[in-house]
């Protein structure tokens, strides 16, 4: 084997740590690298935003980890700063897709424009072959097509790949994901037996920037800070038949299939059908109203195909925790994609991503409209 | 691999001579300054020699000299120990923190700040603190050096407006002790912060200057130590250490070694100017220490530079790291009129005492190919296309 030299994005936690454990003990050269994204205590305490917290990423805890980790296995390690660019490309973006009535993905943000493209653009600067990352996903190069693909990991249940559908074709050729055989109990494992410190620190699950997972209380805090006020995004509570049954707070305080905190009281359960971000209404109905079938993606991502030329047959997944169902896909337009599911899906929601797949290949995605 | 460290600006290596006369404070003579004991004793005197070193390289008296634990230390001991409630206190946006957040906490208790500009060099202009002097204006800290560039400031203009006005001046000498001969009375300050460190000798130690008669609120409480200015046991081997520093920096002076490693950053500079397109000096139209040059390579991401030299054995900085580690674009340059791209596409190289012209070589065979490299990837390079990785 060639030793390469290899970048590996260090974010503090195990997953991360036992890669650059795993590549260091094959004989490669790594670079540790940890993305500063965040100032956690930028909002700290502002707006009823909880105080720091420790243990998330771009935490000082975090950094002081992956430091010790990447000295721990004496391998070289810096942090990079690239707060103004997540802050323009991801938070940005989240907020303003909450205010117009949509329920974005800051992960996908984050991995599309910070993790695969501005660490990639460092690792091969400072003369690294390729960027390695704890992600729970695997890529492969089909020789006969000539494409990389992105495939579901061998743990279905750490599977990662839902918010890694916008990776190009070069980004994959210089990606790797070690972790992709693995299991998340067989990692912990590997990194005891590194000698890892951390093998026993908790999973991170949250948003990073958003502590608590208060979105809400972010986004004032965050505007407050920015100095802009809160659009008034309030209007009416209306139910599928466009009858007036109430007020709302602001479009950006809902989420499609939302049942709390609707602020009216009926006989039968209530849930947001729909978000109307134009007219600031805020459609209600029965948990039937739920279902639909049809879903069109726009910024389509492909990846194991260049182009769809005529319908095919994929299953579709349209949030992170749901099982793809089986579905048409059709391109309709220059950058539009018809997605006609088998049986109705429950809550598609405009903001989040619609990925395809073909087994355990991930044929590509795009955003719900 | 070699390792050539071109940081001098971050911290020195402790020169062989400073180690050699701190050794014997650890072991042989680890008294308190402050027993009446023969141990004592002779800690006391290597501390009394020590500030009289350091009194000579300044030009005061040594009685006129507080040790501190550094800079820091220095600075906070000046700012907070001049000035109290209500006053008014004259500062510059190009400050290192340990000033400007000094300031800001004062600013929290109940004082007034005014932080003036700089122009395009760099530099503070004098009128502009002239015009900030208020009724109650207590004092005015500007330094002496700035860190990131080495743009000197115009302080002893700055003197003569503090005493004009009757308040009292004090400056940050951190970046100039060691570099540049340094003169407490040409100046004109009633107080002049210095870093052991900064100047080879160890971290941990530094100094105040504060002139006699000038009334100093301690910051913290304890034994009556370095005339009751500064309590807590004396760092003594530190001490040594700053002192033969001190007296090593005089006698580069009289042999003139500041003017050869001018010589030797100037053809630093030269060389990678002469090899790089698109960079120039940042505060290069004015006079700067000899050991600093702060230069821009556009449409370069300095951090990445910073990184990828580091790799192949050349230690240089950008910005100021923040607590990640990370860094952020420099506020002096951004002060200085530079937009952030610019600042954060510069670099800064400081040299040392230990340096010698292959070092210099060493950097200019590794810059302007690095520099290269860089741009070839860099997605905001001009002459390239917007590469979709």
């Amino acid at each position: 084997m060639n030793p390469k030299t290899i970048a590996v994005a260090m974010s503090g936690g195990v997953d991360s740590s036992t890669v650059a454990a795993m590549l260091r003990a094959e004989g490669h050269n790594i670079i540790g690298l940890t993305m500063q994204l965040w100032n956690q205590r930028r909002l700290a305490g502002h707006d009823g935003m909880p105080e720091p917290v420790t243990g998330r990423c771009c935490s000082i805890d975090d950094v002081y980890d992956a430091r010790r980790v990447a000295q721990h296995l004496g391998i070289p390690y810096y942090v990079v700063n690239h707060e103004e660019r997540f802050e323009r490309d991801v938070v940005r973006p989240f907020v303003a897709e909450y205010l117009s009535g949509r329920t974005p993905i800051p992960c996908s943000l984050c991995n599309n424009h910070l993790k695969f493209d501005q660490l990639h653009v460092v690792a091969r600067q400072i003369g690294a072959d390729s960027v390695a990352t704890g992600h729970y996903a695997r890529v492969e190069y089909d020789r006969d097509h000539e494409r990389w693909l992105l495939k579901r990991p061998a743990d279905h249940t750490k599977d990662q790949t839902y918010f890694l559908f916008g990776l190009t074709q070069e980004q994959l050729s210089r990606t790797l994901f070690p972790l992709g055989g693995m299991t998340k109990p067989e990692v912990r494992e590997l990194a005891r037996k590194h000698g890892l410190a951390l093998a026993e620190k908790p999973d991170s699950q949250e948003i990073c920037f958003v502590p608590g997972g208060d979105y809400k209380r972010f986004i004032d805090a965050y505007l407050a800070e920015a100095g802009e006020s809160l659009p008034d995004t309030a209007g009416e509570l209306v139910t599928t038949n466009g009858e007036v049954i109430g007020e709302h707070s602001g479009i950006h305080n809902f989420t499609v299939g939302q049942r709390k905190g609707l602020g009216v009281a009926t006989g039968s359960p209530l849930y947001v059908i729909q978000i109307n971000g134009a007219e600031k209404q805020v459609v209600v109905g029965g948990d039937e109203h739920l279902y639909s079938r049809t879903l069109r993606a726009h910024r389509v991502n492909l990846i194991s195909v260049d182009e769809l030329r005529e319908p095919m047959r994929f299953a579709v997944k349209i949030r992170h925790r749901h099982e793809p169902a089986p579905a048409t896909i059709e391109k309709t337009g220059d950058d539009e994609i018809l997605v006609t599911f088998d049986q109705p899906q429950r809550a598609i929601t405009p903001g989040q991503a619609a990925v395809f797949y073909d087994g355990d290949i991930v044929v590509g995605g795009g955003w719900i409209a | 691999m070699p390792r050539i460290y071109l940081d001098n600006n971050a911290t020195t290596p402790v020169l062989p001579e400073v180690f050699e006369a701190m050794r014997p404070y650890f072991d042989e003579h680890f008294g308190n300054a402050s027993s009446i004991h023969s141990h004592g004793q002779e800690a006391r005197a290597a501390v009394e020699n020590a500030r009289e070193s350091a009194a000579a390289m300044l030009g005061c008296f040594a009685s006129e000299i507080v040790f501190t634990s550094g800079g820091t230390e220095a600075d906070n001991l000046a700012l907070a120990g001049l000035t109290r409630e209500g006053d008014h206190i004259i500062t510059s946006t190009i400050e290192h923190h340990a000033v400007l957040h000094a300031c800001k906490h004062l600013e929290e208790i109940g004082c007034q700040v005014t932080c003036v500009p700089l122009d395009e060099r760099g530099m503070v202009d004098p009128d502009d603190v002239r015009r900030a002097l208020r009724p109650n204006t207590r004092l005015i800290s500007i330094m002496m050096a700035n860190n990131e560039t080495g743009v000197l400031q115009p302080v002893e203009e700055i003197g003569n407006i503090a005493a004009e006005a009757e308040v009292y001046f004090h400056t940050d000498a951190v970046q100039a002790a060691g570099k540049i001969p340094i003169d407490v009375k040409r100046i004109g300050c009633h107080a002049l912060s210095i870093s052991g460190h900064k100047m080879h000798a160890p971290q941990g130690v530094g100094a105040l200057y504060v002139r006699k008669g000038t009334k100093l609120q301690p910051l913290f409480y304890g034994g009556r130590h370095e005339r009751s200015r500064r309590a807590g046991t004396e760092n003594v081997p530190g001490i040594v250490g700053l002192g033969k520093a001190g007296e090593l920096a005089m006698s580069g002076f009289e042999r003139g070694d500041h003017r050869k490693m001018e010589a030797l950053r100037d053809r630093l500079e030269q060389g990678i100017l002469g090899q790089v397109e698109d960079a120039g000096v940042n505060g290069g139209k004015t006079l700067r220490v000899p050991n600093t040059t702060n230069i821009y390579f556009d449409h370069i991401d300095g951090e990445a530079m910073v990184i990828a030299l580091d790799l192949k054995g050349l230690a240089v900085s950008t910005g100021a790291a923040c607590s990640s580690g990370a860094t952020e674009p420099s506020h002096v340059l951004i002060a200085m009129g530079l937009t952030p791209d610019r600042a954060r596409a510069s670099i800064r190289f400081s040299l040392g005492k230990q340096n010698t012209k292959e070092d210099i070589d060493f950097a200019l065979a590794l810059v302007p190919e690095t520099g290269a490299r860089l741009r070839e990837i860099s997605p905001v390079h001009p002459r390239q296309p917007v590469n979709a990785v």
